[in-house]
């Protein structure tokens, strides 16, 4: 069984077919790089992935839940950043993943931890997430994601919009995850990316998946 | 069961503590009610009979005005930033998410009542005959019309023209619950010969039928917008 | 549960033919020889109810000639709660089973109900002023009742169409939640406007008295067969037009998808 499989998978965004029949498998464990134009449909095979986007026709699965009729399974278990944020505007930091860890059954140390992980220091916790730049709340959003652990991690342009040494930080976590197995696909027009675990590389034109066949020789990428 | 009252009281507290930062339904609804009320009145006769009778009838169709514009806000806080899906991701159920949302229009809504209904009683001179009259047609029409709405809205949701829609869905949904409200109003205030705690009982109807039939169907509503 | 929508069938996506199938069902019609003789049948039907309704039809002893609307009006009323009841089926059908078939059958349902609603309130209005003595009367329960469930179905068709046809699902979906909301509700309304009336014009259904003469009666009865004749006829071809519609979608969504394929696989090879 795969992590992700989708088979002809096509998802549409306001009648527009954004996916149009993608074929994709990937391994537990993998760390995939999604690359492709504007427009490619990378962002929406994230988020379809995610549980969000709703599959029209053909077949995809997640961690083996049908997204046709699981999604609400997949979205407990995997961890989607994207430029939604996903955040309450008037919360702070700290509120929205306290709260979000209440839901969710997660542990307040786990916040603590991923806070300090990713050096969001007592102030930048307590201001609301409308105060803060774009980045800072993308590591706020990132923060959830390290908490929870996923076993599959969709990062959607994780880098865009970072300073220099977030950038380091977020590579550090990507391969710590990568490291500890979980899947990772990650979306970016970069090409520089990975901190020495190996990484596939999956290109998307048009909606569809042109190369997504495991590559005989596995490409290590530096940094 | 226990999960889901948990749920859906977090749901809650979330949705009282962005409006106690944003003042929305305090700061602007409020005032807003209040000055229909007042203007109200220039549109009768000054006759004192004339605005004892329509009183009822007043304060219940300014709270149904307030009541699009807070659940339009409430399913707002969701759709900024896509934060439900902070909710969704946090495995929520959705109908948690709607009983939860409802109580915090329904919370808010009583606040503009509270204000509400002594003003009209000091501006149009009623004299409130029954007060436990008065607060149950109040809770019941209130949970009701924030039921419908807070469903309503979230129909809505995307829909370019929903400024109009969602009034058009709204009023005809909800003419129930003008009606007992006014009549159960009527009899408190001592201007219609009827039975209020009747009407009430009406109303409380229609708030359990509409949160049962809303709840069940929120889920696929959540999935498919 | 399948909650993949019918229309999206693979098969018809990657079919290449799609062009083809266009052409031949712009010539299609929402018509077919069953639906024809239907209509033909309803037509001499409405023309034979006319007939007697007009002529033959002796004035009633208290309601004079204003008792031929009665042909019209109170089978057009029955008629439009059935058509809604049609929308109730229609909408419950698709939540629990996500089958297209169900969805456009709620909304020709409405449509076509809130046409039947609209007949019988006019009627239901011209009969009151001769009879009642005024067109619109507050106090009724029957008559205020089915202009809710009007006002609740124009809403129905009014947000479908604000809802648009780019995502079917969610548009058949949001409808849905509307149709069975309005439906829960028409009871309340109804007890609503019946304690609210404190007086009630509205006639005590005439059938069950037996006050009511045999040709009046055969004549009432056979408007119920003309309007449902008309229900039918318009239904089919309602549904016939939804379906197409979803099938003029289905087929731009293959083309679309057809381009961005082409597309994908021109550039994949241009690469490489």
């Amino acid at each position: 069984m795969q992590a992700v499989r989708f088979l002809d998978g096509v998802v549409l965004a306001g009648g527009f077919p954004a996916l149009a029949g993608v074929d994709l498998a990937v391994e537990y464990g993998e760390v995939v790089l999604l690359q492709g134009a504007n427009g490619a449909g990378k962002s929406t095979l994230l988020g379809a992935c995610a549980g969000f986007n709703k599959l029209a026709s053909g077949t995809a699965e997640v961690l083996g839940y049908n997204l046709a009729t699981q999604r609400a399974e997949v979205r407990r278990r995997v961890g989607l950043l994207d430029h939604t944020i996903a955040l309450y505007r008037n919360l702070t930091a700290m509120e929205n993943l306290q709260m979000w860890a209440r839901m969710a059954r997660i542990e307040a140390v786990d916040i603590e931890y991923s806070f300090d992980r990713l050096n969001i220091t007592e102030n930048l916790q307590k201001m609301p997430i409308a105060q803060l730049s774009k980045g800072q709340q993308q590591r706020v959003a990132l923060a959830a994601i390290i908490a929870r652990r996923p076993e599959i991690w969709l990062l959607d342009e994780p880098f865009s919009g970072l300073d220099a040494n977030s950038r380091e930080l977020l590579f550090d976590v990507i391969s710590e995850a990568a490291q500890a197995g979980a899947t990772i696909l990650i979306a970016s027009h970069d090409t520089a990316i990975s901190s020495g675990c190996d990484a596939r590389i999956v290109r998307m034109i048009a909606g569809v998946v042109v190369d997504g066949k495991p590559a005989v020789g596995q490409s290590t990428i530096l940094r | 069961m226990i999960a889901f009252i948990k749920d859906a009281y977090i749901v809650f507290v979330k949705d009282l503590k962005i409006e106690w930062r944003t003042r929305n339904t305090s700061g602007h609804v409020l005032p807003f009610a209040f000055f229909v009320l007042v203007f109200f009145g220039f549109t009768f006769n000054s006759s004192q009979t004339v605005l004892e009778q329509a009183t009822p009838g007043l304060i219940w169709m300014v709270v149904l005005f307030v009541t699009i514009v807070a659940a339009e806000n409430s399913l707002r806080l969701e759709t900024e930033n896509e934060a439900v899906r902070l909710l969704l991701t946090g495995g929520v159920l959705p109908a948690a998410i709607f009983v939860g949302k409802v109580g915090s229009v329904v919370l808010q809504l009583l606040f503009v009542e509270l204000v509400l209904v002594p003003g009209a009683v000091v501006f149009y001179a009623s004299d409130v005959e029954s007060l436990p009259l008065v607060v149950a047609a109040s809770a019941g029409a209130t949970i009701g019309l924030a039921t419908v709405g807070c469903l309503l809205s979230t129909v809505v949701v995307g829909v370019k023209a929903r400024r109009t829609v969602l009034p058009i869905l709204f009023m005809p949904l909800v003419s129930p619950v003008l009606v007992a409200a006014t009549r159960a109003f009527g009899d408190a205030f001592g201007v219609f010969a009827v039975n209020g705690w009747s009407w009430t009982g009406l109303l409380a109807l229609f708030a359990v039928v509409n949160l049962i039939v809303g709840a069940m169907m929120y889920s696929q509503l959540l999935e498919d917008i | 549960m399948n909650t993949q929508a019918d229309f999206m069938h693979p098969e018809r996506i990657t079919s290449s033919k799609a062009t083809e199938a266009t052409e031949s069902r712009r010539t299609a019609g929402t018509g077919s020889r069953t639906s024809f003789w239907l209509g033909v049948v309803t037509s001499i039907g409405v023309a034979g109810l006319a007939a007697l309704g007009f002529f033959v039809v002796p004035a009633d002893d208290v309601q004079g000639d204003a008792v031929r609307i009665m042909f019209v009006h109170v089978p057009s009323a029955v008629g439009a709660y059935l058509a809604f009841g049609l929308t109730l089926l229609g909408s419950i059908m698709w939540l629990t089973r996500k089958s297209e078939w169900w969805d456009i059958l709620a909304h020709s349902a409405a449509e076509v109900g809130t046409l039947l609603c609209g007949l019988a309130i006019v009627t239901g209005m011209l009969w009151g002023r001769p009879t009642w003595g005024t067109y619109w009367e507050w106090g009724d329960v029957r008559l205020m009742t089915t202009l809710i469930l009007f006002l609740i179905m124009v809403g129905y068709l009014v947000s479908r169409s604000a809802f648009g046809t780019a995502d079917p699902v969610s548009t058949a979906t949001k409808a849905a939640v509307i149709g069975i909301a309005g439906a829960a509700n028409i009871p309340i309304v109804h007890k609503s406007v019946d304690w609210w009336a404190d007086r009630t014009l509205h006639q005590p259904s005439s059938l069950t008295d037996g006050k009511i003469e045999d040709l009046t009666l055969l004549t009432l009865m056979f408007g119920f067969l003309v309007v449902g004749l008309f229900l039918c006829w318009a239904l089919i071809h309602r549904f016939r037009l939804g379906w197409l519609e979803r099938e003029l979608y289905a087929e731009e969504l293959s083309e679309a998808l057809h381009a961005r394929r082409l597309e994908a696989a021109e550039e994949d090879r241009s690469r490489s």
